[in-house]
């Protein structure tokens, strides 16, 4: 039922006064015809003059054939635990409490949900499904034997020598390293051969779209985003908004990434998990516009309605003189 | 009460025609002060959404991969992607006019609470679009977004990594939200009418209409100016 409430007390932020004035004729129809029409115009113009950008993916095999040693060293990284995926926490593992919020850790609240073991995934498993190979077989079993100690101080040996690359292979100075330089040499060169891009999405079987592995693997290397600061997308550079080449990207997220610009965020090692508290009490805020007193307000004393409404203003002053 | 008349459809029927009889739905006149240019930014937007939902199925006949290896498929992309950046252009005008018309007052706080959510919704539903492109941006971007939501915890369920994932989020779930959103908003524009202008007379008005809307969209008591 429709009810006209009588009010002595009108509320100029939150009641809207009734119309008496006079109507026009509106065909919603054909408005909505014609807009359309002048959209689809729009997009296809700006379509046929400026296209959509796509730049080839990056890929493992790429990495370690333009990066080879920066693929060997982030390799190194993903064996001894320290990569930026190995000590990430959760989602992925127990490494790190994760970001806080205040006193609380949400991820870790959460937990391990998309388990990643860096060692395993990224380097032991892709090389033991490689076929024959007894040398590196042999190598593989020997570290997995040996205990995390040794491990250790094969890699410390490993990493201590500089490693370059040169005539398609590895070379290192690496004494007493024990099987990583077999390893890292194995690894890179199944890198190489494109078989490491196929070894890390398939490892959930035949049919797959998920590609949480190589992805991290990626992101654990300098590559990737030395590529993304070339595009101007890195995090300082107000990324995330940004698109490849000169194109307009997700503009919309310009608040999103305003954050990460100004200080504390900017060097916070929380700045992900507090960015997102802020955008989430803005976006409660803009949906409770109707209801805060002075943000409700603002329109009202601003005047902007005028522009918006000014035939509207200038129909009733003319009417009142 | 009639079999009839106590049928769900037909308490159903008869609840929907009393909230918008059909002058109200289609209407073929409306209150004389709407005229500006600002109002073209709602159809605008609702324009630009059937634009990318046309382009995203064309995309979608021929797979997520077409568009790389075809130039026909390259061109439905740009359709995609400069529809979308119409969506939103005029989605943050009309929002802005909205906000400085104070378009919540006479009970339609829920339009602007729905026109939010949608406008988060389609937020949503684009970021899941560029990061299912299956390109160096979207390797880029969703490496990177990994990181706040992660943070959250939403990363254990939501994982910006699995392109499949994201790929059904932005083809079904986060589309079909946003068009059920938009129209459910619609509908209460419909319901409620355009907010009128502010009454800038000396002397509050005394008639105020808090929930049940004014008059200003119904054909019985209107003068048609024009």
């Amino acid at each position: 039922m429709r009810r006209r409430v009588e009010s002595t007390r009108f509320r100029p932020d939150v009641d809207a006064p009734a119309w008496r004035g006079g109507h026009v004729p509106y065909d919603i129809i054909k408005e909505g015809t014609i807009a359309f029409v002048v959209v689809a115009l729009l997009t296809v113009a700006l379509a046929v003059l400026f296209g959509s950008p796509d730049e080839y993916p990056l890929s493992i095999k790429s990495w370690s054939t333009y990066h080879p040693v920066d693929f060997a060293n982030t390799a190194v990284k993903e064996l001894d635990g320290t990569s930026a995926s190995a000590l990430y926490g959760a989602p992925y593992n127990t490494a790190s409490p994760g970001q806080k919020l205040g006193p609380f850790t949400l991820a870790r609240w959460v937990g391990v949900r998309i388990p990643v073991h860096s060692a395993r995934d990224f380097v032991l498993g892709p090389l033991a499904s490689l076929p024959g190979e007894p040398v590196l077989k042999g190598d593989l079993t020997q570290y997995e034997r040996a205990t995390p100690a040794t491990r250790q101080r094969w890699l410390r040996a490993y990493s201590a020598a500089p490693i370059s690359f040169s005539n398609g292979a590895l070379r290192d100075g690496a004494t007493q390293a024990g099987p990583v330089p077999t390893i890292i040499s194995s690894l890179t060169q199944m890198a190489r051969s494109g078989a490491l891009d196929q070894g890390l999405i398939t490892q959930s079987g035949f049919y797959t779209t998920n590609y949480t592995l190589p992805l991290l693997f990626l992101a654990d290397g300098s590559y990737l985003s030395s590529v993304a600061t070339h595009q101007h997308l890195a995090g300082d550079q107000w990324g995330m908004m940004n698109e490849t080449g000169n194109y307009p990207g997700q503009a919309w997220l310009w608040l999103y990434t305003f954050w990460y610009q100004i200080p504390p965020l900017n060097t916070s090692p929380n700045a992900d998990v507090l960015v997102w508290a802020i955008m989430m009490v803005l976006t409660v805020l803009l949906a409770l516009v109707p209801f805060l007193p002075f943000v409700r307000s603002l329109p009202r004393r601003t005047k902007v309605y005028r522009l918006i409404w000014r035939e509207h203003y200038r129909n009733v002053q003319s009417i009142e003189q | 009460m009639s079999d009839v008349e106590r049928q769900w459809t037909t308490r159903l029927r008869r609840r929907a025609v009393a909230a918008l009889p059909p002058d109200k739905l289609l209407p073929d006149t409306q209150p004389s002060y709407v005229a500006s240019w600002i109002y073209v930014f709602g159809v605008t937007t609702m324009s630009a959404l059937a634009v990318v939902i046309a382009s995203g199925c064309l995309l979608a006949l021929r797979g997520p991969q077409w568009w790389h290896t075809s130039s026909v498929g390259h061109f439905v992309n740009s359709l995609h992607l400069w529809s979308v950046e119409i969506f939103f252009f005029a989605m943050v005008v009309h929002l802005w006019g909205k906000y400085f018309m104070a378009a919540w007052r006479g009970g339609r706080s829920l339009t602007w609470v729905t026109g939010v959510v949608t406008f988060l919704t389609s937020v949503g539903a684009a970021f899941t679009g560029y990061v299912s492109q299956t390109n160096f941006d979207s390797q880029w971007i969703s490496t990177q977004a990994k990181d706040g939501i992660n943070a959250t915890g939403a990363g254990a369920y939501f994982n910006v990594l699995n392109t499949g994932q994201m790929l059904m989020w932005h083809i079904v779930l986060l589309p079909l939200a946003a068009v059920l959103l938009t129209a459910i908003h619609v509908l209460l524009v419909r319901v409620k009418g355009v907010v009128p202008p502010f009454d800038e007379r000396a002397g509050a008005p005394a008639v105020t209409n808090h929930d049940a809307n004014d008059a200003n969209d119904t054909n019985d008591e209107k003068v048609v100016d024009a």
